[in-house]
């Protein structure tokens, strides 16, 4: 077998006695420096890692590596994740030692550089949003939105008046919308989309009374539509003396253009990993600043970078503030790579990402459109959903075709989401790909509805180039094998079942 | 699709077999289906007072997580612990092993509220086709 396709586990690789390392014998398995160690304290079995030789081990995870979809390797349209490409002088200034060896406990006097940046990209965060101050501890979107309820409930808290247990969100909203409320104890509201998959500001209306907290957000919205009545929106639930949240899930077409700030948000996060071109997923990590207007300031977590004579300094928060969200200062390393993109694009590059991103968009949707139905009319923002609820007949699914994508080479875009749309496949390409990447894409899509006619079986059971296929989700859902021990106790039984 | 006679049923697609003063309750044939393999499922705790379509339990699908609310008033006096281990039995027998709960009614004149097999039958036909 090719060592390349050897797709079994490091433990199963596993050979006893073989080594990466040798290390000079004697001296740390049974020698003088295991004895100064209390008995109590040393491992009386193996440890149980795999043993293999330096090549198995990189042969094993550089051959993982290589079965991977990423935004280096493939087109990437996940809708609503804007999985832009994330430019290597990001990662060069992260790893800078100057950065690496620093200490988040290391006095301000010794870190100027480092609070500058932190205090710089907050600046271009409020510039970009309209709001008035970030805190930029929390770790990603959803740490966001739980921090933004908090700062909710301690606005309302502070400012008396009744209480108020409701968070309205729309029927198109990120899940992690109505999750991160209801984890914070609030109750669930959801409003209704109107014809245009927009807010239907009557729905709106009859849910709006003095027990609404909050109205959490995105715009556009999850159809890639902007809210056309947004400044009515937000002055509805200021009126009723609720909060506006934004979602900066879908904030990529908006830099440069428009600001939730001014269109009457209170609280906004900021996804780094998505518009500032931060690595996404796999960990990332993530990070989701939190903006609010000037009335929320005293509530933010602390602490936050200030501007002094003396130059800069982390100034304890005030008495009302929610406290700390994150550890120490959150996940820096990835501020340095957002300060970066800001740095290299400057105001003018801002703008143009936004343009680009919306003008692939449209150009996808456009081109596509005479083969799926779209989900909206018109023009669309950064994103655009397909319905392939026309496949019906042939028992072809969103998820399907995601599959079948794959064999072309491309990552699947969102599927199944959002769920006011039957059979929904959602495209957002973003500004960093060529007109030649989008019409390939465009031509595997028409590929693929061309198949559904004549062989609908080729698009059910894709992908068919993969090393695995269709992993069965029930299955794992129901019995999950999380890890090697897992694995083998699942081996056993098999065993024993057919003993 | 199979809907009992001998069963009333809720809008929300849940089933309720009345004995006496205490009543089981689950989820219909076309509520499966529409579900999908169910994975894991919420149980509400014995002595829980429930209230007549309020949550009562969650069924998760690979799709999603389903609340399922209470038909009628009453408290939990049984859960069925089978669906712990096993919650594929909700698609497999939605009537018969694959019941979520047991409780006694507090408002039998709930009941009233509730449609009998012909009139879930109907309101099922006109429900939109996903």
């Amino acid at each position: 077998m090719l060592i390349s396709l050897d797709d079994r586990l490091s433990f199963e690789k596993s050979k006893p006695g073989r080594r990466a390392v040798s290390l000079p014998k004697g001296r740390f398995s049974d020698g003088d420096s295991l004895r100064s160690i209390p008995k109590g304290l040393l491992r009386q079995t193996s440890i149980g890692f795999p043993e293999l030789s330096e090549p198995d081990i990189v042969r094993h995870f550089i051959n993982l590596s290589r079965k991977n979809f990423s935004v280096d390797t493939h087109f990437y349209p996940l809708g609503s994740c804007t999985m832009k490409y994330n430019p290597k002088v990001n990662e060069w200034a992260a790893r800078q030692e100057k950065f690496t060896a620093l200490h988040p406990l290391q006095s301000d006097a010794t870190v100027q550089g480092m609070l500058q940046i932190l205090w710089e990209l907050e600046e271009g965060l409020k510039e970009i949003s309209g709001m008035d101050r970030f805190t930029l501890q929390p770790a990603a979107g959803a740490h966001g939105e739980l921090t933004g309820m908090m700062l909710v409930r301690a606005y309302h808290a502070a400012h008396g008046g009744p209480t108020r247990t409701k968070v309205l969100v729309p029927d198109s909203s990120h899940g992690t919308n109505p999750a991160s409320a209801a984890l914070f104890g609030y109750h669930v509201v959801e409003i209704k989309s109107n014809s245009h998959g927009c807010v239907d500001l009557e729905d709106l209306k009859q849910h709006l009374d003095e027990h609404v907290a909050c109205l959490m957000l995105t715009n556009p919205n999850t159809l890639g539509l902007f809210e056309k009545n947004i400044l009515e929106i937000t002055k509805l639930v200021h009126q009723h003396g609720g909060l506006l949240y934004y979602d900066g899930a879908n904030l990529n077409p908006l830099l440069g253009i428009a600001r939730p700030g001014d269109m009457g948000f209170d609280i906004i996060h900021i996804n780094l990993h998505k518009t500032f071109s931060t690595p996404h997923g796999g960990g990332g990590p993530g990070a989701g600043p939190v903006g609010v207007k000037k009335h929320l300031i005293p509530f933010l977590p602390g602490p936050l970078v200030e501007q002094t004579k003396k130059g800069y300094a982390w100034a304890s928060h005030s008495s009302q503030s929610i406290g700390r969200v994150k550890l120490f200062h959150g996940n820096v390393g990835v501020m340095i790579r957002a300060y970066a993109y800001l740095k290299t694009l400057g105001k003018e590059g801002l703008r143009k990402v936004s343009e680009a991103a919306i003008l692939n968009a449209n150009y996808m949707k456009e081109m596509l459109k005479d083969t799926f139905r779209v989900a909206t009319q018109g023009p669309c923002m950064h994103e655009f959903v397909l319905s392939l609820k026309s496949f019906a007949a042939q028992g072809v699914h969103a998820g399907d075709v995601g599959k079948r994508l794959l064999d072309f080479g491309f990552h699947a875009p969102t599927v199944h989401f959002p769920l006011v749309v039957p059979e929904a496949l959602m495209i957002e390409p973003t500004e960093t790909e060529a007109r030649e990447t989008l019409d390939l894409f465009i031509e595997a899509m028409k590929e693929i509805a061309r198949e559904i006619v004549t062989d609908p079986e080729k698009v059910k059971t894709a992908p068919h180039t993969l090393p695995v296929r269709r992993p069965n989700d029930v299955l794992a859902a129901r019995k999950p094998i999380l890890s090697y021990r897992d694995q083998v106790r699942e081996k056993v039984l098999l065993a024993e079942a057919a003993a | 699709m199979d809907f009992p006679e001998n069963l009333r049923y809720t809008k929300t697609h849940e089933w309720i077999a009345v004995q006496g003063t205490k009543a089981k309750v689950g989820v219909t044939e076309y509520a499966q289906k529409e579900i999908s393999d169910v994975v894991f499922v919420e149980l509400p705790k014995m002595g829980q007072v429930v209230q007549q379509a309020k949550m009562a339990a969650v069924v998760e699908s690979v799709k999603a997580a389903f609340d399922i609310y209470a038909p009628v008033s009453g408290k939990i006096t049984n859960a069925n612990k089978a669906l712990e281990s096993n919650p594929a039995l909700i698609n497999q027998s939605p009537y018969a092993e694959g019941w979520i709960f047991e409780l006694e009614l507090s408002s039998p004149a709930e009941l009233g509220t509730l449609m009998t097999a012909a009139q879930y039958h109907e309101a099922v036909q006109q429900a939109p086709k996903h």
